[in-house]
This record gives structure tokens, sequence and C-alpha cells, in this order.
């Protein structure tokens, strides 16, 4: 495999309206490495997920997937890249109006000329191997929530992606069938070879499945290093979050009672509204 | 009683303005980039199906015509009615039909035909996008290098165009046909003789004025709905209100552009 890394992030900042969410990020993830993004809520996340799937631009840095820039990107070479790459997004978002075999077929059909028969082989063979088989002809609505991450899992692979995203794959579920996502998420990365970028908060499916973990607090890389480096971290704000400690705010007096006088902050322009088209 | 701040009502009025004049620019490049794709999709390996367009063409246009034919029914009846009880305050009740013909063929079908499709599909189109929209069904089709214009508003596009006249031709000869059979009861004439001076009334000029209305008429239901439902925020609160606020616009959108197409028409 080459070693050009599979994403690399260099100096990404991005805002929304005046608030600065992400603040000189650079990460990079090397081929066949399962990388997990850790933070709390409004640490900037899922934001950052949306910069590396290019539907947010960001205001500015560079970000590279496998190897290509992908703000400076032509809609066609756009396009042939997010075709190696699979998005596993948190509620799935399986097409409601096709069924799970139709959803899964439908990057084939898109974007290949195969026929019908192979489409459906692919399509059978990737439902395998989420331990769904038989379930193709069900519609999403029917599916129960571990189910529908499996099947969001199986259109994600579909193109025998070289990178995958998973955003929460375990939130919702319960601890058992989270498990067996995790090993899900293991078996892909051991059988197919692809990068796993997985966002999370779950700390024992992090602790599970990450080669390295990027944690992520107000917008701030906070720590970058493999499980173990960030297990035995002398960082406080990190042994606060593995232990689950709340942090004690510090109190700023003036922002207090502006905050109780009612002032507006600036927050008029919405994230909605740096989205490329619809 | 609060006093009312001018400043703050000014800028109310301003975002308001400006929010409308954005969701316009929005609505233009939507059509813009759908027509865009149904010309050049197959180049730039984004093809419109023809199989996606003839699933939305069967849903606006087959799926419509029981509805459409009652209603036009309806009209021709109402018209016939109206146009004898009007005439006669002059006895000039064998004038009837060419009132009932310019008005069912000219604006009458394609009117209650947008107004009908507005109401079916364009409120359907609102709903099915703004919950694709809030399920990140949208997203996933752009990280899957799906262009979700093509894939979602060309083929409605497409198939309005080519469905709306088609469902307001059905719709003329229904009225018309409804208008003659209570015509040539109610006059003791024949529905040949009826048919006779309907054709010999009419102009393909007026039919054609009719068709092309509501191909327009068409394209802005289609538009007004892809608009609402891709302006979707706040859940399934959020898809209700604005699949209602899709049906109110697009009716409206409907007989203003009416209004200004027979005014620069008949000039």
């Amino acid at each position: 495999m080459s070693e050009t890394p599979s994403v690399e992030v260099i100096d990404l900042n991005t805002h929304y309206g005046d608030r600065q969410v992400l603040k000189n990020v650079s990460l990079t993830v090397k081929p066949g490495e399962i990388f997990v993004i850790m933070g709390g809520s409004g640490s900037g996340k899922t934001t950052l997920l949306n910069h590396l799937l290019g539907l947010l631009r960001p205001s500015s840095g560079t970000i590279r997937i496998l190897g290509q820039e992908i703000n400076a990107l032509s809609a066609l070479e756009m396009q042939d890249l997010r075709t190696r790459m699979g998005v596993a997004f948190q509620s799935g978002a399986l097409f409601s109006s096709m069924s799970v075999g139709d959803n899964i077929a439908l990057p084939l059909r898109e974007h290949t000329n195969l026929d019908e028969t192979t489409i459906g082989i692919v399509t059978r063979l990737k439902l395998e191997v989420v331990s769904l088989a038989g379930f193709e002809y069900l519609m999403p609505s029917e599916l129960s929530g571990g189910m529908i991450k499996r099947a969001a899992f199986a259109r994600a692979i579909v193109m025998d992606p070289r990178l995958l995203f998973c955003d929460e794959p375990s939130a919702g579920l319960d601890p058992v069938v989270a498990s067996s996502i995790d090993d899900l998420i293991l078996r892909l990365r051991d059988a197919m070879g692809m990068s796993i970028i997985v966002v999370t908060h779950d700390l024992d499916s992090t602790f599970k499945i990450a080669d390295r973990i990027c944690v992520l607090d107000k917008g701030e890389v906070l720590a970058l290093d493999t499980v173990d480096a960030i297990r035995n971290s002398p960082n406080e704000r990190i042994q606060n979050l593995l232990n689950r400690r709340t942090e004690e705010a510090e109190i700023d007096p003036d922002a207090y009672l502006r905050r109780l006088l009612g002032e507006k902050e600036k927050l008029r322009d919405k994230p909605e509204s740096r989205r490329n088209g619809l | 009683m609060p006093t009312p701040n001018p400043s703050a009502l000014l800028e109310r009025l301003g975002r308001a303005a400006a929010r409308g004049l954005s969701e316009f620019g929005f609505a233009a490049t939507l059509l813009g980039q759908s027509l865009y794709w149904l010309v050049l999709g197959h180049w730039r390996r984004q093809p419109v199906r023809a199989a996606s367009v003839a699933a939305q063409a069967m849903d606006i246009g087959i799926a419509a015509l029981p509805i459409i034919t009652v209603l036009s029914t309806t009209i021709g009846l109402m018209l016939a009615i109206q146009g004898i009880y009007t005439l006669k305050t002059f006895g000039a009740e064998s004038r009837v039909t060419l009132g009932v013909a310019l008005s069912v063929v000219r604006e009458f079908a394609p009117l209650i035909t947008g107004i009908l499709v507005a109401g079916r599909s364009g409120s359907a189109l609102a709903a099915r996008l703004g919950t694709m929209r809030i399920n990140q069904e949208i997203d996933s089709l752009t990280v899957m290098g799906i262009n979700p214009v093509r894939f979602l508003v060309a083929p409605p596009l497409a198939a309005m165009m080519i469905l709306m006249p088609l469902l307001t031709l059905w719709a003329d000869l229904v009225g018309l046909f409804a208008a003659g059979l209570y015509i040539s009861i109610e006059l003791q004439g024949t529905m040949a003789g009826y048919a006779d001076e309907v054709l010999s009334l009419l102009k393909l000029n007026d039919l054609l004025h009719g068709l092309a209305k509501s191909a327009i008429f068409g394209v802005l239901v289609t538009i007004v709905g892809v608009v609402n439902g891709a302006s979707v925020s706040g859940g399934a609160e959020g898809v209700g209100r604005m699949t209602t606020r899709s049906v109110v616009h697009a009716i409206s959108a409907i007989v203003i552009t009416d209004m200004i197409f027979v005014f620069l028409v008949t000039r």
C-alpha cells in the first residue's frame, strides 16, 4: 500500500458566524489505521467530520483525502474521490423510500455499469459481511436501530472504499449491540485493509477499536496519540474526560452578568448558510 | 405597553426582505441546476434517468387523473350553468358555447390542474425533501457522489413539464364535454352540433395558451416545493410547517403568474 496518508488536515480553522468552532486542527490518518476522533458534545467533532466529508468549506486550512486536496478539486474529481470513501451516518440515513437492498445497491447503480445480476450478488455479499443476510427486501422502517446501523455500513462499503467514516456508530444502542458494531468495524479493517475514522464520545468502544485517538476539546486538538498514551496522559482535562468528571467552569463575573441580562451573542449566521448547494 | 422601536421594525423588515430575496435566488439556482443536469448530466456522469422521471410521472400524472376528471367535469358544468343564467338576461343563451369554450381552454383547465397538482405533488415533494434533509439523507447522497439536485429535483421537474400540459389537455376535453352535455340538454341542441361549434370557435392559439401556462405552473409547483422542503429546520414540526407553506406559495405563484402571463400575451 502506498505511503500517502489517507487523511491529512493542516491548520484547519472554521467559524459559524463570529464563533470559531475549530482552531488550528492538524491531524494525519495512516493507511489501514482506525482513528478515533473523541470529544464531548460541542467539542467540534461533528463539524470536523463534515469538513472531512467536504460538506462544509473551512475558513482556512488544507484538507487532503487520499492525497487530494478536497477544496481544490473539480466537481468530477470530487465525484471520483467520493466513490473511494464511504460514510456511515449516525442515524444511518438510509433512504426511507427504498428497500434495504436498493439502498445498498444505489451507489453501484449510479456509479458503475454492472448488470443487475452482479449488483444483486454484490449487495447480498455486503449484507452477509454485516450479518444482515436475508433482509434486503425489508424497508428501513422495519429494521431495529442496530440493524439500521449495519445496513448503513453495508451501503458505505459497497464500493470497496479505501476510507470509511463512521459518525457515532454506537450512539443510541444497547451495550451488546454497540459492542457488535465495534467488532464489525475491526473486522472491516482486517478484511479490507481500509482506514477507518470513527467519531464518537463512547469511551469503551474507543479503547476497544482505536489505533490512535484524537481528543478534541473546544475546537482544539487536546491530544493525538496511541490508546495507551492517552490513557496514561497526565493532562487534567483528558483525565476528566476519561473518568467522566464534570469540569468546574471558570467563573467570569462579567460574562455571567451579561448572560443574566440576556445580551445577545452574535450568532446570526447559521451553519446551514455555509453549505454548498442543496 | 411596550413602545414600538422604529429601528427594530426597520431591521425586521430588512431581514425579511433579504430572506425573501435569498429564497428567490435559491429557487433560480435550483431551476438552473436542474435544467443543467437534464441537458448535460449524461456527459458529466450524472445522468437523469428515464426510469425515475417515469416513476415521478406516474405519481404526478396518472394518480391525479381521477380527481382532475371529477373537478373538470364540475367546472365545465358550473360554467355552462352560470353562462346560460347570465346570458338569459340578454336573451343570448345560444352564445354560451363561446364563453364556456374559451374560459375552459384558456383559463380554468390549466388553473384547476395547477392547483390540484400543487396540493397533491408539490406538498408531497416538500415533505419528502424536508424529511430527507432532517434525516441526513441529502448529505448521504452528496457524500456518495450523487448530486442531490440531479437525483431529487431534476426528475420531478422533467415529469411536471411533460405531464402538466397532458393533464391540462385532459381537463380541457373533460370540461368541454361536461359543459356540452348540459348545454345540449338545456338548449335542446345535439352534442354533435355543440362539438362543431366548439371546433369552429377555438383556435390553436387558445389551446397553446393554456398548455404553455400549465407547463410554467408545473415548473413553479416543483421549484416552490423543493425550495420549501430544502429549507426545513426543526424536526417533524418543521416539515409540516414547510409543507403547508409550499402549498400556499405554489397556489399564490400560480395565480399571480397566470395574471402576468395573460397580461403579457394578450397585449
